[in-house]
């Protein structure tokens, strides 16, 4: 038998549950850790992209709110199970893209499994430790409660970090938001695992959209688009951080910015608004 | 070519012909709509035009006065005035304009009539036992009176179905006939419910008996039916009526009705109008759009031309 060409993957934009090129058919290149030679292909998305992603998280987020805490909690956990399965897909990509050593891939791996299985447990839990009944004066009981916030947009940092980014997305989603996330220069090419983790655990569609691209194109568009509810800020850039706090003015965005501690329930609780209902106390 | 005779009022036969439709043809060419791109003055024309080219309708059993009443109010004031005021000053930017005319129930009329008064807003009614037209014609005739005395301005008939699929073409063009006696001044919309048809041949036929018989306006759907308006369909009906035109001289107006839900739809519509019946059809008077959802994605795609950013519908009032 001849020999057989290797098939490598085309790694595109996860939108709506679907593996759509770019609109605008714009690309730019991954090269291979520390050297010129090229890996593959990212889409570079545009502001269309961006505007189709948001419209699906805005119709898939009503539905994954609506979920069972405990069904959430069982799609979380079966993200864990499947970024286990991708294991060595992911330590590829970690080591000829980003650079890392293959203990060091190995434990973004773990890392990234521990972060969806944590904020599993934490989907179902939540709302009975930050909730509360509150002491009024007056014949009423006095009820907090917690309500997700929305669709959030999250623009990851520029230093990588599989772990941290997983620990977010699983931060913004355990409690029934959804998100468009804008991955990072470094790893953006973990966003063909990852998107396969999202495809394959029974999350609806829409609930999370990756897209890869140049943020200066499409940061100006996230901060002024009325559909986004928060916009996650987890980069450093002072400057960029205060033109995104300007623009989310316009429609009252809550803007998230970093967490000390990646995986803690105040990480869940920056995604959540409350609700205080007055009940009469009857006779 | 599918030709059938049927008797007027006075006894003469009129002769229907119905050219054959070229299905894979109609489908191919309104596909071709569809990959269109209108940008920015052509877009934020067409997006003033569509909305002044809009039914808002509600026809739902829950259906109630103040649902109606709120309606009209988003008839008159798509938005508050002093939302598009900052922007009056760019070129090419104008007030937003009214919709053409809300679309209720017969017994919603005279609340229509009030909410609207002085508003220059038509009203239209459906009528003919609205959606499935399964009725007696003196209870047609009286559906549609009870709508014309109490001051609705259009009437939206359903064609007999039943009477047009067995082939009594001279009933469903009687019922046409008398309809448009009962409406007398009052605009006179015909909905062919070609989700029900089955063909394009079919809807062919029915636009051509519906425009011998005294139609206005064709109209695609009730929006009970799916399919309801799709753009070869309405290809197919706006031949139609330029064949029409050709012949008698008259214009018939369309209105397609259903599944039209967002802006670029509305734009590839009137791309098609332009392009099949010449711009002199671009006009409340001559084209509608059957909707409600569509009037707000419209005002979304107005607000973005506005200001630059993606806007949000719950920023609109949901009628």
């Amino acid at each position: 038998m001849s020999e057989l060409i290797k098939i490598s993957k085309t790694i595109k934009l996860f939108i709506g549950g679907e593996f759509p090129r770019t609109e605008s058919g714009r690309s730019h290149p991954v090269y291979l850790s520390k050297s010129k030679n090229l890996y593959a292909y990212l889409c570079k998305a545009s502001r269309k992209d961006l505007r189709n992603a948001v419209t699906a998280a805005q119709e898939a987020q009503k539905g994954w709110a609506s979920r069972s805490a405990y069904n959430r909690t069982q799609i979380l956990y079966r993200m864990a199970e499947m970024t286990e399965g991708k294991r060595e897909e992911f330590i590829e990509v970690l080591t000829k893209t980003v650079g890392y050593t293959k203990i060091a891939a190995n434990k973004a791996v773990d890392e990234a499994v521990d972060a969806f299985v944590y904020y599993a447990g934490f989907a179902d839990k939540y709302q009975q430790l930050i909730g509360s009944v509150n002491p009024v004066s007056g014949p009423h009981h006095n009820f907090t409660s917690s309500e997700p916030v929305g669709v959030v947009a999250l623009i990851c940092n520029s230093k990588f970090n599989l772990g941290n980014m997983v620990a977010q997305i699983s931060a913004i989603i355990a409690s029934g938001n959804s998100v468009v996330v804008i991955m990072a220069d470094d790893g953006a090419a973990t966003l063909a695992p990852l998107s396969e983790v999202f495809a394959t655990s029974d999350l609806p569609k829409g609930v999370v959209n990756l897209l890869t691209g140049d943020l200066n194109e499409l940061y100006s568009h996230l901060g002024t688009h009325m559909e986004i509810n928060s916009l996650s800020y987890q980069g450093t850039n002072k400057k960029l951080l205060g033109e995104l706090k300007e623009m989310a003015a316009g429609n009252m965005k809550r803007v998230v910015t970093p967490v000390n501690e990646p995986l803690s329930l105040d990480h869940l609780v920056s995604y959540v608004e409350y609700k205080t209902v007055w009940h009469p106390i009857g006779n | 070519m599918r030709t059938i005779s049927v008797q007027n009022a006075d006894g003469n036969q009129i002769v229907i012909n119905a050219f054959p439709i070229d299905e894979v043809g109609a489908n191919e060419r309104a596909d071709y709509f569809t990959k269109r791109s209108v940008k920015k003055e052509s877009k934020l024309s067409a997006l003033y035009l569509a909305l002044s080219m809009c039914d808002l309708t509600t026809l739902e059993g829950a259906d109630t006065p103040g649902r109606v009443q709120q309606m009209c109010a988003k008839a008159r004031f798509p938005v508050p005035p002093e939302m598009i005021e900052p922007f009056l000053k760019k070129k090419n930017w104008g007030p937003i304009p009214t919709v053409a005319a809300v679309c209720v129930y017969p017994s919603m009329v005279p609340h229509a009539v009030k909410a609207l008064e002085g508003s220059g807003i038509g009203i239209a009614s459906v009528s003919t036992a609205f959606p499935s037209g399964q009725a007696p014609l003196q209870v047609k005739i009286d559906d549609t009176l009870f709508a014309v005395e109490n001051g609705a301005t259009e009437i939206d008939m359903v064609i007999n179905r039943g009477a047009f699929l067995s082939g009594d073409y001279q009933q469903v063009f009687d019922e046409i006939v008398a309809i448009k006696k009962a409406c007398g001044d009052t605009h006179l919309k015909v909905i062919l419910e070609t989700g029900e048809l089955g063909s394009y041949d079919r809807v062919r036929l029915a636009s051509e008996i519906a425009m011998e018989a005294g139609g206005d306006f064709i109209k695609t759907s009730t929006g009970k039916v799916t399919p309801a308006a799709t753009l070869p369909v309405t290809l197919v009906m706006l031949q139609a009526i330029a064949d029409f035109h050709q012949r008698t001289g008259k214009k018939i107006g369309m209105k397609p009705a259903g599944g039209i839900r967002t802006s670029k739809q509305a734009i590839q519509y009137l791309c098609m109008v332009n392009e099949t019946l010449g711009p002199e059809w671009l006009t409340p008077n001559l084209f509608r759009f059957g909707a409600s959802a569509l009037v707000n994605d419209l005002l979304k795609q107005i607000f973005k031309e506005a200001t630059g950013h993606y806007y949000y519908d719950k920023v609109f009032s949901i009628d």
